[in-house]
């Protein structure tokens, strides 16, 4: 079957036509780049996304510190990433990029602080 | 009364960037007044991705992006910074008198820049018929309560308007585990970024209904449920297109308005539509010696761009401030 | 605990009333059933102090309109409300139509409402420039005002309980028994007795008049539609603006409202529904064109906020009596406009009626009359603000910033009373400002949690069901 995407990749967004057979991508077209093969790869067959989010604080001028994954996780690791984060309770003063959980759901992405905290 | 080179008012994105800007450009004199406890502005609550992919070309979250500059601002002495100071008055001879816990104090200026960012249109600003109970929330006023304080204002929502911050929301009620029913989009396209369509409603299923609105609010207390109904081309309402749907949360994202009203009372020329200072070069306001910039300015869609432009008004700052000088 | 008075209802008639009798030894109870006082019609107020005029001449409304209108400017001053006379214009369109008010000035100097004229085209053009030039002339009444009617009632409530009053809110009457030597009140909080009881209830005073077996009236629900126009237009009108008033209603008006932002309306709809508060499209497109008629300059732009009340209709006057089947129980019903300027009046009407009816009304020997003004940060020099802070912190620290509303400010109202994010703004005008509470609502809601030691998850806009959070992390 064919999907049709628009490429996020840089501000071209290109509209993708993607040829799909059993869950694969078997052609293309409508890409100005390689980019835009890998994405509508990637898209259709595993989509990653970064998850941002919230942690609860424990003794720290703030209540939620703000924590991202530092690289894509797959967008179906979402919801199950979100429980994770909701057990989480971080203290000690903290700085950007600071890692939280290191390996986070053994998905080889660590989960870090992403401001500064005291 | 103390006169400084430089008074910023608004330490966000816009403030630090024009206070390092005119540092970089000789003002070595700097004020920089900032309401809320943190610096960073509304950066501090934008917890998602999309900040710096243009000035840093990184994909940054809001408070990364804010911690960039809040490392800088704090490493130049020159810029003096006063937390929780909230200004009551501007006047066109660049005095300002602003409050702080235990404070009233009044500073004057070789130049001043507003940085004061901008306010969200609200449901009393757009006339949605029905009733008005708990459950209204600007889409600000949600990512606020769930970013920073860790509340959930609500379980089965619907966010109206399809802007990026709406987008933005749909997604994080999702991840916090409320039922997002629809966004309503009164146009026929969104004006939000792609990115977002596909990461915030394509994602996780979300139904979006371009050119319809919502007629009316249900419930006493709390919000029961929405009438939307479609539009035509002249935004009128189609009669037979109305349908319900039952919710406790309506998220109103409508629009942003940029906060002049300082400038205002000081004698600037206003755009009366936009709220948005009217001037013949850019950043400066109709009184010479102050300026504008980031939202307050122009309302803008990526903070990359706020950056630019308030670099620019630093640098114009500093030329003015030199000139005064002689 | 057996009374002396038990009063039912806490709007701007029931406070008045509770205030009144405070200058007496007695045993006074002031019965609400909403979470707060005021939250019933008198929210909804436009806030007017009329001067009388459009009033039959024989009638209670018009008698108590004209003294309320008197007292209301002392009991303002004795409570530090501010209270500020700005005049009435009765426009008319048509030569026609001048034989109309040249009747309204006649009943109206019947009642004694001082000071009227018959101001020309010419005096219009000058001293209301925006008024449309197809007016031709317009009756004037200088002695109209207008005043914030729930800070009014929250003043009004704050000198009673300093006076002996006790105040108790939750309290929904469920029935009333009458005994031979006095009432026993049933409410959602207890049982209350009474020697003497006062039915204030607005829209349910019908119920409370059948409860006591003294029900012979219905209540109608009129529903009214406003529109708030943004502050910036404070200078649209000068005085209040009325069209020539019709059967039903004194007409779509121009007004200022004691905050200064410029309101229209109000529709008039006989409706069913007691809690129908719902603003419709209708009535804005009929507002918005009725009020064009006075001053074409208003656009549907100018709107920043709008909601709607009720006025109890019972009838076409006052209901205000004792009830010869009921010994004991005095009727104030049907207290539509104009109530609120003949609250003072009405309180007095009703000492009389309980002194006649053989309640011993004795001075006390100190009734504190005053009550210290409020400070609001948005009404005051900056050189009392510098004052203010140096003597307390808080009150440099703006948790409102569009009213400028200090934290101050917020903890001594929740001190006052205020229990709901209504009550804060009503009393403060925090989350009344330009941005509607975006930016300052999550303080408050920390605030006020923190003060009465609630989890932030029970904070209400207005009373139970209206909660704005459904959740916590914390508590998760």
């Amino acid at each position: 079957m064919i999907k049709k995407l628009t490429c996020i990749e840089c501000p071209k967004s290109c509209a993708l036509s993607i040829d799909i057979e059993n869950c694969r991508v078997v052609a293309l077209s409508g890409n100005q780049c390689p980019k835009g093969k890998d994405y509508a790869i990637t898209e259709i067959e595993n989509p990653m996304r970064i998850l941002t989010s919230a942690v609860l604080a424990k003794d720290l001028s703030v209540k939620m510190v703000p924590v991202r994954t530092d690289k894509a996780i797959p967008k179906s690791k979402l919801m199950e990433a979100m429980g994770q984060i909701r057990k989480i309770k971080v203290s000690g003063p903290l700085k950007a990029g600071d890692i939280l959980e290191e390996n986070f759901l053994g998905l080889g992405v660590n989960l870090i602080a992403a401001r500064q905290v005291l | 009364m103390r006169e400084r080179d430089l008074v910023i008012v608004g330490g966000g994105p816009a403030g630090m960037a024009a206070a390092i800007s005119a540092h970089e450009h000789g003002v070595r004199d700097i004020l920089l007044l900032e309401r809320d406890q943190f610096l960073g502005g509304i950066l501090n609550q934008c917890i998602h991705t999309g900040f710096g992919l243009t000035y840093f070309k990184e994909v940054l979250t809001g408070p990364e992006y804010a911690d960039r500059f809040i490392n800088k601002i704090n490493a130049v002495k020159e810029i003096e910074v006063s937390l929780k100071s909230f200004v009551v008055r501007l006047a066109a001879n660049k005095t300002l008198t602003y409050l702080k816990p235990g404070v009233l104090e009044g500073v004057g200026a070789k130049a001043v820049i507003m940085s004061t960012g901008c306010r969200e249109r609200t449901r009393e600003m757009v006339h949605i018929a029905g009733t008005r109970p708990a459950g209204i929330f600007s889409a600000g006023l949600a990512q606020k309560l769930i970013n920073i304080e860790g509340l959930l204002p609500g379980k089965e929502v619907v966010i109206v308007g399809s802007g990026d911050i709406g987008l933005i929301m749909a997604r994080r009620f999702v991840l916090e585990g409320a039922n997002v029913k629809a966004v309503v989009e009164i146009q026929k396209t969104s004006r939000g970024l792609v990115r977002n369509i596909v990461q915030c409603v394509e994602d996780f299923d979300i139904p979006l209904y371009f050119e319809h609105k919502i007629s009316r609010i249900h419930g006493k207390d709390r919000v029961e449920g929405l009438s939307v109904i479609k539009v035509d081309d002249d935004f009128n309402e189609i009669a037979g297109t109305a349908f319900e749907i039952a919710c406790d949360t309506v998220l109103i994202s409508v629009g942003l308005i940029p906060e002049n009203e300082l400038i205002e009372m000081a004698g600037a020329a206003i755009d009366k539509k936009t709220n948005s200072p009217i001037t013949d070069e850019l950043n400066k306001s109709s009184i010479p010696g102050i300026f504008v910039c980031g939202n307050a300015f122009k309302v803008y869609d990526l903070v990359d761009s706020v950056t630019k432009d308030s670099v620019l008004a630093g640098e114009l700052a500093a030329q003015y401030i030199k000139e005064c000088k002689g | 605990m057996i009374y002396d008075v038990a009063i039912i209802g806490a709007g701007v008639v029931g406070t008045s009333i509770a205030r009144e009798l405070s200058r007496y030894k007695l045993a006074i109870a002031l019965l609400e059933k909403e979470e707060e006082l005021s939250f019933g019609v008198s929210k909804s107020n436009s806030g007017i102090i009329h001067p009388g005029t459009q009033n039959p001449p024989n009638s209670l409304k018009g008698k108590l309109c004209v003294q309320g209108n008197i007292h209301m400017r002392k009991v303002a001053r004795e409570l530090g409300v501010d209270f500020k006379q700005v005049g009435e214009l009765i426009v008319c369109f048509s030569q026609e139509e001048i034989s109309g008010l040249l009747q309204l000035k006649k009943e109206a100097e019947m009642l004694r409402v001082p000071g009227l004229k018959i101001v020309d085209r010419k005096w219009l053009s000058i001293n209301e420039p925006n008024l449309n030039s197809a007016a031709v002339a317009a009756l004037y009444a200088p002695t109209a005002g207008i005043i914030s009617p729930y800070r009014l009632v929250y003043d009004l409530s704050e000198n009673a309980l300093n006076n002996g009053v006790e105040i108790f809110t939750h309290a929904k009457v469920q029935s009333i028994h009458v005994l031979p030597e006095r009432f026993e009140i049933v409410t959602s909080r207890g049982m209350f007795k009474s020697g003497y009881l006062i039915n204030a209830a607005g829209l349910y005073a019908d119920d409370i008049a059948r409860m006591a077996g003294a029900g012979d009236f219905t209540i109608k629900p009129r529903k009214g539609e406003e529109f708030i126009l943004d502050k910036k237009k404070e200078h649209l009108a000068n005085h209040l603006l009325f069209p020539l008033p019709s059967r039903n209603s004194k007409g779509v008006l121009v007004i200022k409202t004691a905050d200064g932002n410029p309101m229209i309306g109000p529709t008039a709809q006989d409706i069913e529904d007691k809690e129908d508060l719902s603003t419709s499209d209708e009535g804005l497109r009929k507002v918005l064109a009725s009020a064009q008629r006075l001053i074409p300059s208003i656009s549907e732009g100018d709107i920043i906020a709008y909601f709607a009340g009720l006025r109890p209709v019972a009838g076409d006057d006052f209901i205000i009596r004792a009830e010869d089947r009921v010994p004991g129980f005095v009727n104030v019903a049907g207290i539509q406009s104009p109530g609120l300027t003949s609250a003072p009046a009405i309180a007095l009407m009703v000492c009389d009626i309980l002194r006649k009816n053989g309640l011993v009304l004795k001075k006390k020997f100190l009734f504190r009359a005053h009550r210290a003004k409020t400070i609001h940060l948005f009404g005051i020099p900056f050189s009392r603000t510098r004052r203010l802070i140096a003597k307390d912190h808080s009150y440099g620290d703006i948790v409102c910033r569009c009213e400028m509303v200090s934290a101050k400010e917020v903890r001594d109202a929740i001190h006052r009373g205020a229990a709901t994010l209504d009550g804060i703004k009503f009393r403060t005008r925090a989350q009344s400002g330009r941005c509607h509470g975006s930016f300052c609502t999550t303080r408050l809601l920390k605030i006020l949690a923190g003060e009465t030691q609630a989890p932030v998850t029970s904070i209400t806009k207005r009373g139970k069901g209206s909660e704005l959070i459904k959740g916590d992390r914390e508590s998760a």
